[in-house]
Order: C-alpha cells, then structure tokens, then sequence
C-alpha cells in the first residue's frame, strides 16, 4: 500500500498504518452506491417540486466531500479526543435542538429542523452520535467504580434525550436513541434482570406510543393488516423488488421513482432494487452487514470497555438504521420514514453519520501499545488504570 | 481473554512491560466483567448478523420468486391477471395479443379535494365526463376505476399531475392487429380479460393458461384467404344490397376452416361500439334453409343407397302433388331427366322422388352421418342447431331433398359437402391448425363421392353454376336460392342465394361457400337476385385469388385430358378416370 513510511511517528502517518482500511473501503462502496442511486431515483422528484433534474444528486455529490473530511479527521482522533469531541457535540447539538423547538419551523406538524449560518441542519441527527458516546463513558464508569451515580445519570441523560425528541416530535429517532441505549446497557454486562426490566419499559413505551399516538397505531394496524389501509407507499417499494427481478430493469427504467415522494430518502431502496435488481439489493445488504459484524469483530479483541460501549453503540445506530431502512422497503417493518446510511439523500444525515463511522474508525484504530500507554496514562477509562 | 494481552501479541512490545505486568493487568482489570461484554456483543452481533440475513432472503423471496408479479411494466399494484395467450393463423400471423397497459383508479377516501382533483383530471383526460368523475371522487370508498386502459403519454400526463389518491393497475389488453378481419372468428375478450365470444370465449381457460405463459393458440385460418373471401364477399354485398353474407372456405381433406367470413362483421378492439347484428356469426350461427344445394346430397344418397344410378332417370313431366303442396321446377323441362339432368337444370321434382325412392328413414340416418341433423362440433361458442321436420312426414322428405323444410349452418353444410367429394369421409369443421394426419370416418364409397365430382363440375360447366368458373382452375359446385320463410309462407322478394363450390374437381382440396342474404338483382344481372347470378361469381373471384394463395397448380381447364378426367355425359355415362 502506499502511504506514509512506517516509520512515520506524524498523526496522519500513525492514522495511516492504524485504521481499518477494510471498513473505509465498505463505507467507500456505499457512498459510491449512494451517488449512483440518488442520481437515478431523484430526477423524478426533483422535477415534480420544480428543481432541475439533478439537483439532489449534485447536492449529495457536494456533501460527500465535508462528509470524507469529517471521517477522515474524525478517525485520526484518540479515544480521549472522540470522548471530548463527542461531549462538545452533545452540547452544540442539545442547544440547537432546544432553539429547534423554539425557532424552527414546522415542517408536517414537526419542528426538526433549524437554520444555522444559513445552512438548514437537524440537530437530532447530531445528537444520536454523540449521546451514544456519552452514554458510553457513564456506562464504562459504572462498570469500572461500580458507582450507581454514574449509571443513573446515564438513564437521566437518557430520559432527558427522549424528551426532547418526543418534544419535537421525532418518535422515530427517539427508538433508535433508546434502542441504543439499551444495546449499551445490555453489552456493558448490567446483570440480566436490570436489562429485563429496561426491556419491559422500552417496551411499555412502545405500547403507550401505540396506544396515545394515532399515527404511530395507525402505521402498526396498517402492517399487521394491510387490507386496514393505505399501503401505497410499501405496496409499491415491495412490487419494485418483483418487478426488478435478478438483476433490475436496467439503470433509469425504473418507475418506482416517478412515484414515490421519497424516492431519493427513505424508498431508494425500492429503485435500488428496482433498477439494479437483486444483485444490488445483496450487495448492499452485505456492504452494511460487513461494516457491522467487522466493527463486532475487532471489539471483540478490545480490552477497553468504554471503546467497546462507544464504538458497539455506533455500529448498532448504523446498523439499525440501516436494518430498519431495508426492512420497512421490504414490508419487514411497519412503515417508518429512516434513511439508509450513505445512500439516502440528505446533507445532515450524511454528516452525522460520517461524525459517527469516523468515530468508530477512530476507537477501532489498532493502537501501538505506547498509544496505550499514553491513554492509560492520560487517566483515560482504561479499567486496569484506576488500579495501577 | 483479555485485549490487552492480544495487543501485545501482535507486535514488539516498546514499553518493555514486563509480560508478568500484562498479566497482572488483564488478571485485575475486572476481566469478567469484560468478558460479559465480550459474550453480550457477540449476542448483538450474532442478532445484526440474523437481521441482515433476514433482509437478504427477503431480497431474495421477492426478486427471484416472483414471476407472476415480475411480468407487469408498472409499479403499480399487481391485479393478478395472467397473460393472454396469442392466437395466430395456420402461417404464425398473430390475430390475437396482449399488450400491458395502465389502467387509472382513485382512492376516493385519499383525495382531499375532490373537485381540484376533477379539474385536474380532466385537463388531461378530457373525455371523461365531469360530473361522474367528481361524484366518484367524492364517495369516500377506498377503490374506484376512473379509466381503463390509458396510453402511455395519458399515464404519464396524469403522473405528472401529482395528484394523491390515483393509482395505476397494470391490465392486459386484448388487441387484434388485424381488426375485423376474423373477428366472428377470433371473437373477443372483455375489459376483465375474459373472452366473451369466438374462439377467446371457447379457448378462455387454455388462453387464460392457469397464470403462466401459454404458447400460442394456432388456428386452421389463413390471413390471406380470409381476406380474399371478405373482401370477395363485401363487394357482393355492396353490389346486390344484401342484408348479410357468409363465406367459409374449408379444408377437403382435413375439415380445417381457411376462411369463415359473416358479414357485415365488428371490430373488436371496439367491441363496445359494435352492433349485435355485427357480431352475429352468419357463417356457423345462422341457419338457413339452403335450397338447391342440398340436392348434391340427395344424388349422394340415391347412389349411396343405390336406389338410383348415374343413368337413372325420373319423370318431371309435370309438377308433383303432396297433400296441399305442389312442388315445381324453377325452370321445367316438362320431360323424364337423367340425374345429372336434374341436377344441372336444379328439378325439384326430380330431387324429391328421387328421396322418395330412398325413403324417410334412410333419408334422415343419411343426413345424420353427413352431420346436418345435429349441431357442428367446430370449437365456437356461436354454433346453430339446424332446425330438422318435426315429425317427418313423406312431404318432408320431399322438400329436404331440394332444401326446403330443413335449416342448416353454412358451416355445417360445407363439412357435408367435403365429404361428398374428398373420397367419402367425414370430416367434421375445425378451426384449429391440423397436426398431421386425422383419423377419417368413411360415410360414402368412393364412387359415389366421384360421381359427385363429376356432378359439380358439369353444373359449373353447362348448369346453372357457369358464372362460378375460374380461369386455370376446375371448379364444381351448386347453387342454392331459397326463398326466406316468414310466418306460414315463403317470400319471394326475400332469398338466400348460395353457392358451393369445391377446387380442383380432379382431386378436391377446397370447399368454398359464398351466401348473400336478400340480395336484389340489379342491371348486370338482368334484375336476378339468384344464385347463379349473385354468388357464383364470388366463388369464382375467391377461386381465382386464393388458388394460386394456396398452392393450387393452375391447369388448362380446356384441355382434352382435364375434359376426360371429369367427364359425364347428360345421359349420366362417364369417361376417364380421375383417380
């Protein structure tokens, strides 16, 4: 490989030989994807809401390149700059999302988005990064001290991080922060019963969203029963994959996409399959599922517990949301408007997730054992240096 | 296991920790704790590892088995409707297909405002009608069709209204390229893909094939003999101002229908437009009672039976008493007549006790087995019961055996009259492609069967069926005018001329039939609306433009060895040998 000599002691050197380059190449082909899909499913829309025909794809083209920087530059950070880089985040984003609910303006019914520097930015989107990492160094503190502060403080944050979500409202992302939160909970070795108990009100929670919240039961009853209701939307993702057969209609034969308004978001999956067939629909399946279960793997061999809770909280946000994307495409799921990571148009959604999989690089990095050293002696959470 | 203790495995360690440190550290460092996270993520992972694979076999289910959805060209909800199989002439023209087309509905309950939709609606489809378009809109129901069958820049153009609540359907459509042409033939399929006349109706579950693609359905018709005889026909029509036609042209040999016309005749890509006198097939549902032309089969039945010879001859020296009737020749000779005599000067009074001679019984188990006492079994659902004497008195023989009193489809009669000149078998009408040899029934000897040849050819030659001779070729055949029976009576301002003829009489291939309902006479042919004069020159035109269509070598049909070949005296002898 070319690159920086190995002897190269230099921050982009060290990042050179330590991150994994089989993950950035996965992210790579999803990007590569995403342009491709974005360009064929979002002339369609763009031209129905009077934009010219490439408009979405040129945007997404121009957010790939901050979103590479943010990787890159995010990857080169230790655990202790993701840690402090996450809290600074969390602080912006808690803030914006407040002035969100203040200043923004209902877009159907929700306030989620906000301007900033006259750039439109959903501060939720950065609040799920950084609250998993945050989440992360409470968890990785309590099982470290034992102090039960420190766990409730994590369920505090937790709580206040649902509100406001549910403020805005954004139950959707609101799941996923829990969902979250609870895979943490659950990895950070919280015995049995106490994960139990935080399933049940995971799940209370659910059940009360079914019953107070018209359109959250109206989407359920529409997916247990779809004769109920109005399926359009999936009834026609689901026919995109039938119509595009092994290997699709060809690039641009679609129709899906002069159909459905979200084509180019939460339905590219639909012209994926219907243009490129199953072939492409497989190769993004196994694109995520290789990004996912490689982080898993090299976790596995982590001996710092706060780099496996931050590190497993992100590549579970990533990969539930991609699960969750391709699941309500295929009629697996209820129908929930979630984009596909690095595929689905969208510069906010984009960016986050290049803050978030930058950090996973970043925790994920092979460190040399005097970068280990340095941590531990940096007071970093590494649980054999509070005995040390 | 701790990471630690990996990490400093992988590389030179520069610390120089002590390995009993390391140790030290992973064996302190609440290593089972860790090692709880360490089995808990491989539990996450193994549960992201499960959902993907999920989703992959998902992928998998619906891209590959889903054919059925798969054959649809929209995105629109798949209706479940199989594909039409084609139909096509014997030569592979396609007379029949299907063509996936979108078909617009709305979801009334989705519409928020029915009367901007409307508008909308009908900016682009202007042909639909205002006030039912919003009433429909307006229901509140969850399904309603707007319009059928959209073209593609209709579909379009609604698409780009981007109104909520229409959705397309992708439908089959029936589409006939080649219009009205065998349309009595073809039929039809109704706006739900079932047939609903011809062979579409007949055929509907084969077509339909069960969901898969069916190959397609090849019929015993030719295009272009089909069209010959239209056209051939539809000029007659004009000429003598007839209210109808029917013409088939049939297969001697194996009973396949060429050509079966009815006019006037429909579109069925238009069916909606159609007049129920269109879609009456005249050729295999109407029945007619077809006068002389019958006569070919009471000579057959006399020979067969051998109650008569070719020699035979039978007194028409005055018209013949039966109760209240009087049976009369058209043109009396007023003299005894020899067979072929009665049969080229068309006597009725001959043909009547020449039956006589056969009897009543035999009379009817003979035109049983020539299949005129029962309906055809050709695969029609438009197929007439011939209507037979009821009882069947001594008077009943009589006029049967001229072609009163009994009414029988051209169709079926054309089979019989296959029979009577391809050797002596049966050889019942069918529109499907013959697939090689058939397995015959012999009803008559294979003299009598070449006598009739001979017959038919001396009648085009010296009877009444001149006007039907085609140059090069040698045809035979009969006329038929009858009048039409109206309450207690006959009209004898109301005929139905036919002509059956058969070609080449050495060896006959082809039946052809022409009959034109109610023609009127005009100048040309002296003011006669009969059938020497109105539809044996259809037959001969047919003849002339199919012969060569279908392969029918031209031969001099004056010269010495064609004359011998079929030759018979008037006197009934015989000479040569066709055979």
């Amino acid at each position: 490989m070319i690159g920086p000599a190995r002897t190269d002691t230099s921050v982009v050197g060290r990042w050179w030989w330590t991150v994994d380059w089989w993950t950035i190449a996965a992210i790579a082909v999803l990007m590569v994807i995403g342009i491709v899909l974005v360009m064929a499913a979002s002339p369609p829309v763009a031209t129905r809401i009077g934009l010219p025909p490439f408009h979405f794809a040129q945007r997404q083209a121009m957010f790939l390149a901050p979103a590479l920087v943010v990787i890159a530059g995010v990857s080169m950070l230790g655990p202790q700059g993701v840690r402090r880089l996450a809290i600074a985040g969390f602080g912006v984003a808690v803030v914006l999302a407040i002035a969100t609910l203040v200043f923004g303006d209902p877009v159907n019914g929700a306030r989620r988005w906000i301007h900033v520097g006259g750039v439109l930015v959903q501060p939720s989107e950065i609040l799920k990064p950084t609250f998993a990492v945050i989440s992360a160094v409470m968890l990785a503190a309590y099982q470290r001290t034992g102090d039960k502060k420190m766990g409730l403080a994590s369920l505090g944050l937790l709580a206040f991080v649902l509100m406001l979500l549910a403020a805005q409202p954004d139950y959707g992302m609101a799941t996923v922060v829990a969902a979250v939160w609870f895979t943490q909970f659950f990895i950070a070795g919280m015995p049995l019963r106490w994960v139990a108990a935080a399933g049940a009100a995971g799940a209370g929670l659910l059940t009360m969203a079914y019953v107070f919240v018209p359109h959250v039961a109206s989407r359920i009853d529409r997916f247990l029963n779809p004769a109920s209701g109005d399926n359009y939307q999936v009834e026609t993702a689901l026919n995109a994959f039938a119509t595009g057969g092994a290997l699709g209609r060809g690039p641009g034969e679609g129709v899906v996409k002069s159909v459905l308004p979200d084509a180019h978001t939460d339905f590219i999956f639909a012209v994926a399959g219907e243009e490129f067939g199953m072939v492409a629909g497989l190769l993004i399946v196994a694109a995520f599922a290789f990004v996912i279960l490689r982080g898993f793997t090299r976790l596995l061999h982590e001996g710092n517990y706060f780099i496996v809770l931050a590190a497993g909280g992100l590549l579970a946000q990533f990969g539930l949301q991609a699960f969750v994307n391709m699941g309500v495409n295929l009629r697996l799921l209820p129908a929930k408007g979630m984009t596909l990571p690095f595929i689905s148009y969208g510069g906010s959604s984009i960016l986050a997730l290049a803050l978030g999989m930058g950090m996973v690089l970043a925790l994920t990095r092979r460190r040399s054992t005097t970068a280990q050293t340095r941590w531990m002696l940096d007071g970093g959470a590494q649980p054999s240096e509070a005995k040390a | 296991m701790s990471g630690v203790v990996l990490m400093g495995q992988r590389g030179a360690d520069p610390t120089g920790t002590p390995p009993n440190q390391r140790v030290r550290v992973s064996a302190s460092s609440g290593g089972d704790a860790l090692g709880t996270g360490h089995a808990r993520l491989t539990v996450v992972a193994t549960f992201f590892a499960i959902a993907f694979a999920i989703v992959a076999g998902r992928i998998i289910d619906l891209s590959a088995f889903n054919d059925d959805r798969g054959t649809g060209t929209s995105a629109s909800v798949a209706t479940g409707q199989s594909v039409r199989g084609d139909i096509v002439d014997r030569n592979g023209v396609v007379l029949a297909s299907s063509l996936a087309v979108a078909s617009l509905y709305a979801e009334p309950r989705r519409i928020a405002d029915p009367a901007l939709a409307t508008e909308a609606l009908m900016a682009v489809l202007p042909t639909l009608d205002h006030g039912q378009v919003f009433e429909k809109l307006s229901t509140g129901k969850s399904f309603v069709w707007l319009q059928r069958h959209l073209t593609p820049s209709q579909q379009m153009a609604v698409n780009a209204l981007g109104v909520p609540g229409l959705g397309f359907r992708t439908e089959q459509r029936r589409v006939y390229p080649h219009g009205a042409l065998a349309a009595h033939v073809v039929g039809y399929a109704g706006i739900d893909n079932h047939g609903l006349g011809g062979i579409e109706q007949y055929f509907d579950a084969d077509l339909l094939g069960g969901g898969g693609q069916v190959s397609a359905l090849e019929l015993s018709i030719d295009v272009r003999t089909q069209y010959a005889l239209q056209e051939e026909l539809a000029l007659a029509l004009e000429e003598f101002q007839a209210i109808g036609a029917a013409g088939l042209v049939l297969d001697a040999r194996t009973g396949e229908i060429i050509a079966m016309v009815s006019l006037p005749n429909f579109d069925p890509n238009q069916i909606g437009t159609s007049l129920a006198d269109g879609r009456f097939n005249r050729a295999s549902l109407g029945v007619y009672e077809l006068g002389s032309t019958l006569k070919i089969l009471t000579i057959a039945m006399a020979l067969e039976f051998g109650t008569a010879t070719l020699e035979s001859e039978f007194d028409a020296t005055e018209p013949l008493r039966v109760g209240r009737f009087t049976i009369r020749d058209d043109h009396p000779e007023s003299r005894w007549l020899s067979v072929p005599e009665i049969f080229i000067h068309s006597s009725n009074i001959g043909a009547a006790r020449m039956a006589m001679e056969v009897g009543a019984d035999r009379q009817q188990e003979f035109l049983n087995r020539m299949g005129l006492m029962s309906r055809a079994g050709v695969q029609l659902p438009e197929v007439g019961t011939p209507i037979v004497p009821k009882p069947w008195r001594d008077t009943s023989t009589m006029t049967v055996a001229f072609g009163h009193g009994i009414a029988v489809s051209p169709l079926q009669f054309a089979g019989a009259v296959a029979a009577t000149i391809n050797g002596g078998w049966a050889v019942p009408p069918t529109l499907i492609k013959s697939q090689g040899p058939v397995d015959r029934q012999r009803v008559l000897s294979g003299e009598t069967s070449e006598a009739i040849r001979r017959l038919l050819r001396l009648n085009v030659l010296e009877g009444t069926g001149t006007l039907a001779a085609a140059p090069g070729f040698l045809v035979g055949g009969k006329t038929g005018t009858a009048e039409k029976a109206r309450g207690g009576g006959y009209q004898s301002d109301a005929l139905v001329s036919s002509f059956v003829g058969a070609f080449p009489m050495n060896d006959p291939r082809y039946v052809v039939l022409a009959l034109l309902d109610e023609p009127q006479g005009n100048d040309s042919t002296k003011g006669f609306a009969t059938a020497g004069w109105t539809a044996a020159p259809v037959v001969s035109r047919v003849i002339s433009r199919i012969g060569p269509l279908l392969g029918v070598e031209p031969v001099d049909t004056i010269s010495r060895t064609a004359q011998q070949a079929l030759f018979i005296s008037l006197d009934g002898r015989t000479a040569g040998a066709a055979f």
